[in-house]
């Protein structure tokens, strides 16, 4: 892959000034692809400020981990990235860090790190992450990587680094799936939780629909129509090889995996009408679990495996239901207004998020608390479609429209940051993985 | 590196290969029975009555043979493959209705004929609800066919979604036009 620069444009505000605050670029040579540039709009209201010094590095490698470390965090919303020229000199070892200097800052944590080439053309990377208050170490690791691995190995150092700070798992390690269309053309697509890195999975003249990630995030289920109508397929992410999951007569659509991994549900017009079944993994096992003359579709497990949430226009308009993973026992979930569709259960069981027609006739994202019934709406788009939550479940990507292009958002469960990320192409059908290990 | 970056790309000649014409275009040009500007509103009906100019389609099977097929004969109703919906609705609008009789005589007459119904939603809301909806015009369109005669197994029904868009401007009008059943016959 050839080497590329990406003009990478962060442009935050503070929500409650609703204004543009800062805006500054960076032109980052990148050996990475970068197709996915992404914006960030708002923050939190309580960022924590944390000041990281370059890292000491003797080469000047492509990926560079104070870069890639400062985006992640930056992109999260809940950091403020303090600047570190007014310190000199610069501590390179933790017997250098002069605490005052950084409480002066205002700094809460201080990061110091540093690449060093190794035998055999490796990379020693080590760093410590620093309490500047209680004047200690929170965290110090050292990995022992290939050059290629310096990306991927910033991603997991800025993990720990959020996991230390706000006492949550990061997802900068993670990766997202989406569809996008080029022309004609369309391709299921599989990249960083950052954007970069996009590789193809499957490309074609066809559409592809609702891919979903094993829960050990090595294969992908997907509706691919190159057989001229909806065909189920699952795809190894390791060996690229691929099955066909179903392919009975009308449509085979809307695979969801259950939390074990053993089956998934799926939507069958096996009778015409649109039903939600079982399969297992293997494609043997078809069962129906509903059984009406409505529409039934959109199976969503619950991760802790006891219910399967569904749209269903059973009462007259589409909402969502869950039911017994055996069928059975259906309870109604959504009641506010006419239009609620595309339900996903965060990691906790506790919150649901979805596409409502609001009153306005905006298709926006919305979570539901399962426990209260409380619906709060989190986008100010009009076609919004796809939720996905991230492992960590802080955050929620989706497939929307700017300027009638597709586009993926990215939107904190609660509201407050929001991401776009923007690529040559109508993007849509986005899917965040599995945590990785 | 990672093992998780060990992603193919095999499917892209596989897929070339089934990169023919979009197949819900037929090949007789004409009759584009496209909603005209009537179909917004509901109630209004369809003053350009251009399906019965073809009454004498349920004779298409008697067309004799090495002559144009009366399936592509833009002169034949069989050449019109669109049958158009409202807005969340799946009944076949009285306006469509000789063009779904003639293709279901036509399945009757040649029982080894078989054709899809694919149904087609405009791009509001979800694409796995669209999917849905598409299937519910298809199953519409079928059941017209089977009350004339028409075998199941003469029939697939399937559905499109809102991936196979025949317009794609944020109008009223473009939005008529994806809301469709396409009529395609094997090997077309």
């Amino acid at each position: 892959m050839k080497s590329s620069n990406l003009n990478a444009i962060f442009s935050f505000y503070n929500c409650h000034m609703s204004r543009l605050l800062i805006l500054l670029s960076l032109l980052l040579p990148l050996t990475a692809q970068a197709a996915l540039d992404i914006e960030i709009v708002g923050g939190a209201a309580q960022q924590i400020p944390i000041a990281i010094v370059p890292f000491t590095q003797s080469s000047n490698p492509a990926d560079n981990p104070t870069v890639i470390i400062s985006a992640d965090l930056r992109r999260s919303g809940l950091f403020r990235l303090l600047e570190t020229g007014g310190v000199s000199p610069l501590p390179k070892e933790v017997a250098d860090v002069k605490y005052p200097d950084w409480a002066a800052l205002q700094a809460q944590a201080l990061v110091i790190g540093k690449v060093e080439p190794t035998a055999g053309g490796r990379l020693k990377v080590s760093f410590r992450l620093l309490d500047v208050l209680k004047q200690g170490q929170l965290a110090a690791l050292e990995y022992d990587i290939t050059p290629s691995q310096l990306r991927q190995t910033s991603h997991k150092i800025a993990d720990i680094i959020y996991q230390k700070l706000t006492g949550e798992a990061g997802v900068f390690s993670t990766r997202i799936t989406y569809v996008i269309k080029q022309g004609n053309r369309q391709s299921l697509m599989i990249a960083d939780a950052d954007g970069y890195n996009p590789q193809p999975v499957l490309a074609g003249t066809e559409p592809i629909i609702s891919p979903a990630w094993s829960p050990d995030g090595t294969k992908l289920a997907y509706v691919s129509f190159e057989k001229k109508k909806p065909v189920i397929y699952v795809q190894s992410l390791t060996s690229g090889q691929r099955v066909v999951l179903a392919n009975y007569k009308g449509n085979n659509s809307a695979p969801a995996w259950s939390p074990d991994g053993k089956k998934l549900a799926i939507v069958l017009s096996l009778s015409g009408n649109t039903q939600i079944y079982t399969i297992n993994a293997d494609g043997t096992g078809l069962q129906p679990l509903t059984h009406g003359l409505t529409i039934d579709t959109e199976p969503q497990w619950s991760p802790d495996g006891k219910w399967i949430y569904f749209t269903s226009d059973r009462g007259g308009s589409p909402q969502i239901y869950r039911m017994s993973p055996a069928g059975g026992n259906v309870q109604r979930v959504t009641f506010e207004g006419s239009y609620n569709v595309s339900p996903r259960l965060s990691p906790d069981n506790k919150l649901i998020a979805f596409v409502r027609r609001g009153d306005n006739g905006k298709f926006q994202i919305a979570t539901q608390e399962v426990a209260s019934g409380q619906v709060q709406v989190l986008s100010d788009t009009a076609r919004d479609e796809s939720p996905s939550f991230a492992p960590n479940g802080r955050l929620i990507i989706y497939a929307t429209h700017i300027n009638n292009k597709g586009v993926l958002s990215v939107v904190s469960a609660d509201g407050k940051v929001k991401q776009r990320f923007s690529e040559v192409g109508d993007v849509r059908e986005p899917a965040w993985s599995p945590a990785t290990n | 590196m990672n093992k998780k970056f060990a992603i193919s790309i095999i499917m892209t000649m596989f897929l070339a290969a089934c990169a023919s014409k979009p197949i819900e275009e037929p090949k007789a040009p004409a009759t584009d029975n496209s909603p005209p500007a009537t179909v917004p509103t509901p109630a209004a009906p369809a003053t350009d009555s251009s399906n019965s100019s073809s009454t004498m389609a349920a004779d298409a099977s008697t067309a004799p043979k090495g002559e144009l097929s009366p399936l592509k004969d833009p002169n034949n109703i069989l050449s019109s493959r669109s049958v158009y919906f409202d807005y969340d609705k799946d009944e076949v609008k009285s306006e469509y209705r000789a063009l779904v009789e003639a293709h279901a005589k036509y399945l009757v007459a040649h029982p080894n004929a078989k054709l899809v119904l694919q149904g087609n939603a405009d791009d509001r809301g979800s694409r796995e609800y669209n999917l849905a909806l598409g299937q519910r015009r298809s199953v519409a369109v079928r059941k017209v066919m089977n009350v004339l005669g028409a075998s199941d197994t003469q029939i697939e029904t399937i559905s499109y979604g809102k991936e196979k868009p025949r317009c794609s401007e944020q109008t009223d009008d473009c939005r008529a036009k994806n809301r469709r059943v396409d009529i395609v016959y094997d090997g077309e």
